[in-house]
């Protein structure tokens, strides 16, 4: 029971802090895309793939006092920062989560930047295609990133690179 | 003349309780319904269980891609028409976007994608892209017309404005279904004012937008998606069927597993079983079929299987007492040993439902660009999001109510006739006595 929630809760606190709804929005994404069981279901938005679940379960841990989210003014909008609480500790004590190298793989994600994870989650999201035909997604759909072919090469490259601390390979 | 510009000789009309008419002159569009593709979604219900809570619910996804297919008709050949934003060559691609939109949706989809991972979306998409009567219709407009039409309702096409007049947060889509769903639960809430929505309407390169004098129209239409979902989409009775639909589908996915043998053989299950559905076997299910089960379920000897399908058929569906996770995972945990010992397995007999359960989609203003906000067109031509200027969307934009509940069937608890004791536990930790 509540077993979605834990796994969230989980990923929050093996990377010890997620800061910005979009980086969260997209590491579990890719976590999943990649291997790792999480059930929120994405659906491609303006943005890239998004889970409106993902959303609501962040709220409702927020509402429950297993996460604190702080909201800060950064430039002209908004940004959040998500931590477990003491409370979310204790419950994720008691409901123990096992998903072996989702820690390594959360630890870098985390150390990339929310720009380079919406490109990478888009290549993941249209990884059924040819390669070409990804990157004239990534250029038509992502025009206002004016992301270059390089990051596209480097968004394959990170994946591959994730796939084996995954220990897919 | 091009099958696309093809017109028929005479308007077709379909009589509607919400739009009054849906009014049909292109010939793709006349083919289109008539498909078999299409007519499947007659035998699947726009809101799945909640006939079971609000008995007038009966309407059907066919009903509502209509629907949906009628405001763009009338977006694009009133609203927009003549607009230089507005590219006509794009009329015929919203138009077939808009009425397939929901095509691969499955009976009872929100249980059915949980338990046997499928994604609707992904049907649509085969459908269109597939060997389906649907797909020779596109093809007949062009070779490279299916795969746009599946692109804009993906939400992948590059044509951002067709793809927000189909699915973004003020879109046909919801326009039709907050109406609709109001019409047939009778309930009083729902209702907008579409037309005054509809005149306001602008398209640019992006997406629709709201000039500012139709703001409290949009209000209004914010404050109806909320309401609708508290009141009809959310309602704690639905959420019970839910549960136990959703319960009934895992104990055959499980007896299946077990090498279980069915007095009945679910035939139409057995892809869904070993995870290796075809889009033929997908398109044969419909509600009538998975009822079909439901009903001969319950002469089956497993017990749970029987119940559970007993409770849906017979509508005896489980209660609920509210549930704070964060004070009462324990207790959770306590009944669970307590309802082991009684005899009913809490896998299936003991259920936490949250408001993340069933993902509806409060207005978002897009605060990290999580999702496309809506906009407003301001007298000066600026930009701005609705919630900057609308202390009303702000408000319940802001703080987010969720809810938890604990379900339960009453009766088996009731029941004292055997583990008095334990169940009288139960009551206790339930707070039913």
């Amino acid at each position: 029971m509540l077993k979605d929630h834990a796994k969230l809760m989980h990923a929050i606190a093996v990377s010890e802090e997620i800061v910005g709804r979009k980086k969260l929005q997209k590491m579990i994404y890719i976590a999943k895309n990649i291997a790792f069981p999480f059930q929120e279901r994405f659906q491609f938005h303006f943005y890239g793939p998004y889970s409106e679940e993902l959303t609501l379960r962040v709220e409702e841990l927020c509402n429950m006092g297993f996460l604190n989210e702080v909201k800060e003014k950064k430039g002209g909008y908004y940004q959040y920062r998500y931590t477990l609480t003491e409370t979310g500790k204790e419950f994720l004590g008691i409901n123990a989560v096992d998903m072996p190298s989702l820690q390594e793989c959360l630890l870098d994600m985390n150390g990339q930047n929310a720009r380079f994870l919406e490109l990478v989650s888009t290549v993941l999201y249209f990884n059924d295609l040819p390669k070409e035909e990804v990157k004239e997604k990534v250029f038509t759909l992502k025009s206002k990133q004016r992301y270059t072919g390089e990051e596209v090469e480097q968004a394959y490259q990170y994946i591959e690179n994730l796939r084996e601390k995954a220990g897919l390979h | 003349m091009a099958y696309s510009a093809e017109k028929l000789n005479e308007e077709k009309v379909f009589k509607d309780p919400v739009h009054r008419y849906i009014h049909v002159r292109d010939r793709v569009i006349w083919d289109l319904i008539g498909t078999k593709e299409f007519q499947r979604l007659r035998r699947i219900k726009q809101l799945g269980t909640t006939y079971l809570t609000f008995h007038g619910a009966e309407h059907s996804r066919f009903n509502h891609s209509l629907g949906v297919y009628e405001i763009v008709r009338r977006i694009s050949d009133d609203v927009f028409l003549g607009r230089p934003e507005w590219d006509e060559e794009d009329r015929i691609l919203t138009l077939c976007a808009a009425l397939l939109h929901d095509l691969g949706h499955g009976p009872f989809s929100h249980s059915f994608e949980k338990v046997f991972d499928l994604d609707h979306e992904h049907y649509t998409r085969a459908i269109i892209l597939g060997d389906t009567e649907v797909h020779h219709v596109l093809t007949r407009v062009s070779a490279d017309f299916p795969q746009k039409v599946a692109d804009v309702i993906a939400k992948t096409s590059k044509n951002k404005l067709v793809v927000s007049l189909i699915s973004s947060q003020i879109d046909a889509d919801r326009m039709d279904y907050l109406q609709r769903d109001a019409y047939f639960t009778g309930v009083s809430y729902g209702h907008f004012d579409m037309e005054r929505i509809l005149r306001v309407m602008r398209p640019r390169e992006d997406q629709v937008v709201i000039k500012q004098s139709g703001m409290h129209a949009v209000e209004d239409y914010i404050m109806s998606r909320y309401q609708m979902y508290w009141q009809v989409y959310f309602h704690p009775v639905t959420r019970s069927a839910e549960v136990i639909l959703t319960k009934i589908l895992h104990r055959a996915k499980d007896l299946h597993e077990q090498k279980y043998k069915f007095k009945y053989d679910p035939i139409h299950f057995y892809s869904l079983f070993n995870g290796e559905i075809t889009l033929e076997d997908y398109i044969k299910l419909d509600e009538a079929i998975i009822l079909y089960y439901f009903q001969m379920w319950q002469e089956e000897d497993d017990p749970i299987l029987k119940d559970l399908c007993c409770r849906f058929m017979d509508r005896n569906l489980y209660k609920y007492v509210e549930f704070d996770p964060a004070k009462e995972y324990k207790k959770l945990a306590e009944l669970s040993v307590l309802f082991k010992k009684a005899g009913m397995d809490p896998e299936y007999y003991l259920v936490v439902d949250s408001s993340s359960d069933l993902p509806y989609d409060f207005y978002r203003p897009g605060e990290e660009e999580e999702r496309l906000p809506i906009h407003l067109l301001l007298k000066n031509g600026d930009i701005r999001e609705l919630s900057r200027e609308s202390e009303i969307v702000d408000a319940i934009s802001g703080k987010r109510r969720t809810d938890h509940k604990l379900y339960f069937p009453a009766d088996f608890i009731a029941d004292d006739s055997k583990k008095q004791n334990i169940k009288k536990q139960i009551k206790m930790l339930l707070e039913i006595e």
